[in-house]
């Protein structure tokens, strides 16, 4: 089991100031779209896993893993953003977060690192965003010249299906 | 020994020890009013508790010295060093008895006189110094003697059990605390998140294990074992700690035995054995209504009466007995009676009119199965209603409650000995057995306590199909299969095959399928975990679980299984297996006579026979045009024919096969392709098909067949053929439970030129009376939930408006017996239930007078 503990307050300087664990953000890349997720959400980050898929499950779901004897459901983000499925070969970046005393994993392609983002640098979701995305983005901020979503696990983890 | 004593106990002395050093502080502080309140309330509480478990001597010493006490903390007497020791004197004799009464259960025999009245001087404000030295070396004294006596003493309201080891522990007491001191209390959460932490660290070792298994002569493989064995250990440990006696379940169950004896005025004594049977405390919860169910069940229906026991020489008094014992990983748990055991013969008949099983079938039943009919939905034989029990909520209740926790109910029954319940529970919910099978290339646990037997598929013993439905022929049984690959929409190579996998042989209820996998692996113990909230809507897993690869796996729950499939409609009735032999003679009041015809491109059509009058093939040239309409000239009345497709006309034919409905000038035809054939099938119809016309589809033959709706058909005809043709026509009631039969009369009855309301049951038609609705007629089936027709009969001949209302009974039970009876409870008329004719005969008959109006 490949396990990378995330390194807490590894701000990059210059993005903001360094401090506030509440705004703390871990990044991910989903199809290439740079997201945010708060670190305090966030209990483990781990590499390639094995998933087991869960039959009947809602398209989102996509299995559940093991991790040290808990069992945590993985969520493809691709699919609940309404985002292409990754190919097969592709492994993806299990970020496991706790909602409820259940645990999560949020399936992403990558996993970048620990930023302290300002709150008032954020901006409001865009009118045009795509509804998927509007209902899960508690906003945007700037980096440089990238865009990055931040997500509210909370609403990712609310199923449609 | 009794719980309460052994809290007590264990209350008393926390509270003792508290209680000296308390005293010794007052000697130095005699003024600390809280000191003394502190005091004062510890041995309050103490003579309490004494006096309610009925320790006399106990409470005395307590009394006496609370009175003291209490003048101390109200300032009545001033605290004196000589009282402090007096109270540390009293304070030891309590403890000496209470030492006494942990090792023997028991008060031990004893004189307190002078220490009594040296506390009763001390309060009368005497003094106290001269008395103390004196019961102070009687309390030296005391032990020897106590031991020894211990034995003689009588036992005054102890426990029994506590009563016979007292002689044993006596020994060893001064060696230790006793029973209060061995025991702590721990928060019940404490124990949960242990069992958390050790059901993980099982996991871990399995995974271990299975690393292991791949090396041989590992260094490890040692002390691996070592760790394996310990594991286990802490792991019987750990659920030791929450396991429960059964007796806690059973606490209430005396004094419910007790009322029930009063209410029903049936002497009933509640005999226990095995209290001290020990069960995971989750598990205990689970039976406890169950249990309490059963023991209304066997005061209630079980035990006969005072007088009915002696007439058949029994004591007066009934016993209901419940035993409870260990049994490998489970739980045996007896719920019995000595009363008039189970009448076979009534179980038979009702089994017969209800349904659930054909003469054929019951005959090649032993007894013990004919009484497990008694577990299906809605059935009691309690012929009459008590506060107690015979609410229609009776023994499927139980069943299914036990059979949810991985149980099993079954019962033994001697007619005039009593009836006897047998239930057998895991022993834990948290840690099962599952077999681990695969299908699709995913692996799946399947809970052990469920699966009945494992079958191989291949040359000799291959799965049948029948249309989309896959069955098993299993010995004398037509076993259905769920094909696990289809349920859980699994990818895979296509449709499961007949001649390859296993059959995991489940039982659900009374329903035995087969679940069909692709491989068995092997048992292994499974940690139950509830799945993830998101995942909690799919009702085919019970939970998942980590196996020893470290690996996740859902665990299939063959309830949900069953639920989904359809297999287990609870409550339907549908027989277990029912042997190959009966399937061919069906029951009798679901089987019914279809005529197969062609219509059109699609699937074959069908329409009970009972609702045609009559087939006629039309030569194309009778055939005309009216307007719209296609009419033919039709004993002596122009009949229109309705195409029951479109886009075919009779001219293109010679001749036209026409199914005629209704009679006389009031008839329709209903022009097919083809008419193909009159089958005899079980009418189930599956609405899933329905569509304007169409009541829904039926496997019909091995083939999906859709069923007419005859009333659409018929207004295609005549769109007034429904509606009233004159202000005056007849308002007839049909109380009718299936739906199948509804469906087979109301069109008859209604093409026969009335106005039909259905309900139900004959609760629904009474509450239709209340509701002042106002009928001409009653037709009403006998076997019914709720109010059955018998029922329904006697209620509305009691008074009302409907008191002289002709009812004429519709049962597919037409013994001259059954015809007495439903004319005894006040039917004008009784008809088999397939005799249309006379249905309509007798009503005609019935009604003649207001037609006549």
């Amino acid at each position: 089991m490949q396990q990378m503990e995330i390194q807490r307050g590894m701000a990059r300087p210059g993005v903001g100031p360094a401090g506030d664990a509440a705004q703390m953000v871990l990044t991910l890349t989903v199809a290439g779209q740079l997201c945010g997720v708060p670190v305090l959400a966030v209990r483990d980050v781990l590499g390639v896993q094995s998933i087991t898929p869960i039959p009947l499950a809602p398209r989102e779901v996509a299995g559940s893993l093991n991790l040290r004897g808990r069992i945590v459901t993985a969520v493809d983000l691709r699919v609940r953003l309404g985002l292409a499925p990754a190919g097969e070969a592709k492994g993806a970046m299990s970020v496991v977060v706790e909602i409820g005393g259940e645990l999560y994993s949020l399936l992403a392609d990558a996993v970048g690192e620990v930023l302290s983002l300002d709150p008032a640098e954020r901006a409001a979701n865009p009118p045009t965003l795509d509804p998927a995305w509007r209902e899960v983005s508690l906003g945007v901020h700037r980096l440089g010249e990238q865009l990055l979503v931040l997500l509210d696990v909370e609403r990712l983890l609310v199923l449609s299906s | 020994m009794d719980d309460l004593l052994a809290d007590f106990l264990t209350e008393t002395n926390e509270a003792l020890q508290g209680l000296d050093a308390v005293l010794l502080r007052l000697e130095r502080e005699p003024g600390n009013g809280a000191l003394l309140s502190e005091a004062f309330r510890a041995v309050h509480t103490i003579k309490g508790t004494c006096g309610f478990l009925g320790l006399s001597r106990l409470e005395r010493v307590a009394h006496a010295s609370e009175n003291v006490l209490g003048l101390w903390r109200d300032g009545a007497l001033p605290v004196t060093p000589a009282g402090v020791s007096l109270i540390l004197s009293a304070l030891d004799r309590i403890k000496e008895i209470v030492a006494g009464l942990e090792t023997a259960g028991q008060e031990p025999a004893g004189e307190d006189g002078a220490l009594l009245a040296a506390l009763d001087a001390a309060a009368a404000g005497g003094d106290a110094p001269a008395p103390s030295p004196a019961p102070a070396p009687q309390a030296e004294h005391a032990p020897p003697p106590e031991a020894p006596r211990a034995e003689a003493a009588p036992a005054p309201r102890t426990a029994p059990p506590a009563a016979a080891p007292a002689a044993a522990p006596a020994e060893t007491a001064p060696e230790g605390g006793g029973v209060a001191a061995q025991t702590i209390r721990v928060a019940v959460d404490v124990l949960e998140d242990l069992m958390v932490l050790v059901s993980e660290l099982v996991l871990t070792r399995n995974q271990l294990l299975q690393l292991a298994r791949s090396e041989e002569n590992s260094a490890f493989a040692v002390p691996l074992q070592r760790l394996s064995q310990i594991t286990s250990d802490l792991q019987d440990g750990v659920m030791k700690t929450r396991m429960q006696p059964i007796g806690n379940a059973w606490s209430k169950l005396p004094r419910l035995v007790r009322d029930l004896s009063n209410e029903l005025g049936k002497k009933i004594e509640l005999v226990m054995q095995g209290a001290e049977t020990e069960l995971d405390r989750q598990v205990l919860e689970l039976i406890r209504d169950p249990l309490t169910h059963m023991v209304r069940n066997s005061a209630d229906h079980g035990l006969e009466s005072p007088e009915g026991r002696r007439a058949a020489g029994k004591s007066e008094t009934g016993r209901i007995i419940l035993n409870a014992f260990h049994e490998g990983g489970h739980i045996v748990l007896e719920v019995g009676d000595d009363g008039r055991g189970l009448n076979t013969e009534r179980i038979r008949q009702k089994v017969l009119s209800q349904g659930l099983a054909t003469e054929a079938e019951l005959a090649g039943m032993s007894e013990r199965e004919i009484h497990r009919f008694i577990f299906r939905a809605g059935f009691s034989t309690a012929a009459a209603v008590t506060s107690v029990s015979g609410r229609g909520v009776g023994m499927d209740v139980v069943k299914t409650n036990i059979e949810r926790i991985g149980g099993l109910v079954d019962l033994r029954s001697r007619e005039g000995q009593g009836t006897t319940f047998i239930i057998k529970i895991p022993l834990t919910l948290a840690i099962a057995a599952a077999l681990i099978v695969e299908v699709g290339g995913q692996r799946f646990a399947i809970p052990q306590a469920g699966v009945i037997e494992l079958v191989r598929l291949g040359e000799g013993v291959k799965a049948e199909r029948i249309k989309d439905a896959m069955i098993l022929r299993l010995r004398d049984r037509l076993l259905p299969l769920v094909p696990l690959r289809d349920t859980l929409r699994l990818d895979g190579a296509g449709e499961a095959r007949v001649d390859q996998g296993f059959v995991v042989v489940t039982q659900v209820g009374a329903q035995m399928f087969g679940i069909v996998v692709d491989r068995v692996f092997d048992t292994e113990e499974i940690v139950v975990k509830p799945v993830a909230p998101i995942l909690r809507h799919i009702t085919m897993f019970s939970g998942n679980t980590i196996l020893g690869d470290g690996s996740v796996i859902m665990i299939l729950d063959p309830n949900g299984i069953a639920r989904a499939t359809g297999l287990a409609v609870e409550g339907s009735g549908e027989a277990a297996g029912r042997t190959i032999a009966a399937s061919t003679a069906q029951r009798a009041g679901q089987r019914v006579a279809l005529l197969l015809l062609r219509a059109g491109e699609g699937a074959p059509k069908a329409v009970p026979l009972e609702l045609v009058s009559r087939l006629e093939q039309l030569p194309a040239s009778r055939i005309e045009r009216a307007g719209e309409t296609q009419v033919v000239q039709y004993r002596g009345h122009l009949m229109p024919l309705v195409p029951l497709h479109h886009g075919f006309g009779a001219e293109e034919r010679e001749s036209q096969a026409v199914l005629v409905f209704g009679d006389g000038n009031r008839a329709i035809g209903l022009m097919v392709d083809e008419i193909l054939d009159v089958v005899e099938a079980v009418l189930e119809i599956d609405p899933a098909g329905a569509r304007p016309g169409f009541l829904g589809s039926c496997v019909v033959e091995g083939k999906v067949t859709e069923i007419l709706d005859t009333v659409f058909w018929l207004q295609q005809g005549q769109p007034d053929w429904f509606a009233p043709k004159t202000a005056a026509r007849p308002r007839v009631l049909v109380v009718e439970d299936s739906a199948f039969f509804r469906n087979l009369v109301v069109p008859a009855i209604t093409a026969a030129g009335y106005d039909v309301v259905t309900v139900p049951n004959g609760r629904e038609a009474l509450a239709l009376r209340e509701a002042g609705e106002r009928f001409d007629a009653i037709v009403s089936d006998i076997e019914m939930p709720e109010l059955d027709g018998i029922g329904l009969a006697r209620a509305v001949r009691e008074g009302g408006e409907w008191a002289e209302l002709p009812m004429i009974a519709l049962s597919s039970r037409s013994e001259p017996r059954d015809v007495a009876r439903g004319r005894e409870a006040g039917f004008s008329d009784y008809i088999g239930k397939f005799d249309r004719e006379a249905l309509l005969a007798s009503l005609q008959q019935c009604l003649e007078p207001i037609a006549a109006n």
